[in-house]
């Protein structure tokens, strides 16, 4: 796992967004997440807006966490896949390219099977695309080009907390 | 590791609340939560046992405003001070910008002090960060208890590389927002580096 700094650019937020979206239709669930392992929201599609999607990505980072140093208590490298069923919706949560993670939730219009085939293809397109995402941002960091932040001066800081 | 979306022009930003068991870390966050106005937070999640021991982590978003156009977020993560839930703390260290080390003043808690903060950089060197690398700041809880131990003396022992300390008393709210600001400027500071 990668533990350099997480950078997304708009051409690679669309790629993903196109992905999810054709993910959240395909699989007919209602919301889709995805999430850094920091427990930072990347992006969401679906009826994101019935969510309190900040607190979802935390627990979900979290809940990954937990799982991950329990599958290293027992051997195991990780538990890439989480599901958790409820009495009218579920949750699917899945590891893509070892540092992202994936969240759908569906109710009993889909099922299981759909949601984990479904889900299969589209983390193989979504782990290319945070391959190359990684690489952009490792480039631009060797490059020295374009961070935002290098021109922020101490008053922009104070102004933050005034 | 902070997270930078230009899509959505956001930067994300990790703090941790450390410190031993019932020194204040998640009172910290509460008063931040009552302080904050309600369209700069999140809601505040805690995961506590019955008796209200934080068992896994406390979680609050804070938007703070913009800076050059990207919206600024941190997300105050307490971890469970309980010696016993040490791999939980580990998780929570993942990904830090940044620590606050809140130290109980009491007397009898010194030992618990020292113990904690060397489990703290056993456990970010662990993940491969150094304290001393870090934006970390240390705040002396409980100023207003009378077996409160003098700062000179907390400061000797717990704050030997000198960052930046800070007076508390997290119940009344005194000094949480001036640890809080202390350790997201240093965060701040930190990204225009470019790191």
């Amino acid at each position: 796992m990668s533990n350099s700094q997480m950078v997304m650019y708009d051409e690679e937020f669309q790629e993903i967004n196109v992905v999810i979206e054709r993910l959240l239709k395909d699989s007919n669930s209602k919301v889709i997440f995805l999430v850094d392992k920091n427990g930072q929201l990347i992006s969401g599609v679906g009826e994101t807006e019935r969510f309190d999607t900040t607190s979802l990505a935390s627990l979900t980072a979290g809940n990954i966490a937990a799982t991950g140093g329990l599958a290293k208590l027992i051997g195991e490298k990780e538990f890439s896949i989480l599901f958790h069923e409820g009495e009218k919706d579920n949750l699917h949560i899945s590891i893509v390219g070892g540092r992202v993670i994936l969240v759908v939730l569906f109710d009993n219009r889909s099922s299981l099977g759909l949601v984990r085939l479904r889900v299969k293809k589209a983390s193989e397109e979504l782990s290319v695309i945070f391959e190359k995402l990684m690489k952009k941002s490792d480039e631009k960091v060797k490059s020295g080009t374009s961070f935002p932040f290098a021109e922020i001066t101490d008053d922009d800081i104070d102004n933050l907390f005034s | 590791m902070s997270f930078i979306n230009y899509a959505s022009r956001e930067i994300n930003c990790k703090i941790v609340y450390y410190g031993p068991g019932l020194c204040g870390k998640t009172t910290n966050l509460q008063h931040v939560y009552a302080k904050t106005a309600p369209e700069a937070k999140g809601k505040m999640i805690s995961l506590a046992t019955e008796t209200e021991r934080t068992l896994f982590f406390d979680f609050l978003p804070l938007a703070l405003g913009e800076i050059r156009g990207f919206k600024t977020r941190f997300h105050l993560y307490t971890v469970p001070g309980q010696v016993f839930y040490d791999a939980s703390r580990k998780l929570i260290l993942k990904g830090v910008d940044g620590i606050v080390y809140v130290a109980d003043s009491q007397e009898e808690r010194m030992d618990a002090n020292i113990e904690s903060l060397d489990n703290l950089r056993h456990n970010l060197k662990e993940q491969g960060y150094d304290l001393d690398k870090l934006p970390y700041v240390v705040q002396y809880n409980k100023r207003d208890l009378p077996n409160a131990v003098p700062v000179e003396e907390l400061r000797r022992e717990l704050n030997p590389t000198n960052v930046p300390d800070f007076e508390a008393c997290a119940s009344t709210g005194e000094g949480v927002f001036e640890t809080l600001k202390a350790v997201a400027k240093l965060i701040l500071v930190d990204l225009k580096k470019g790191r």
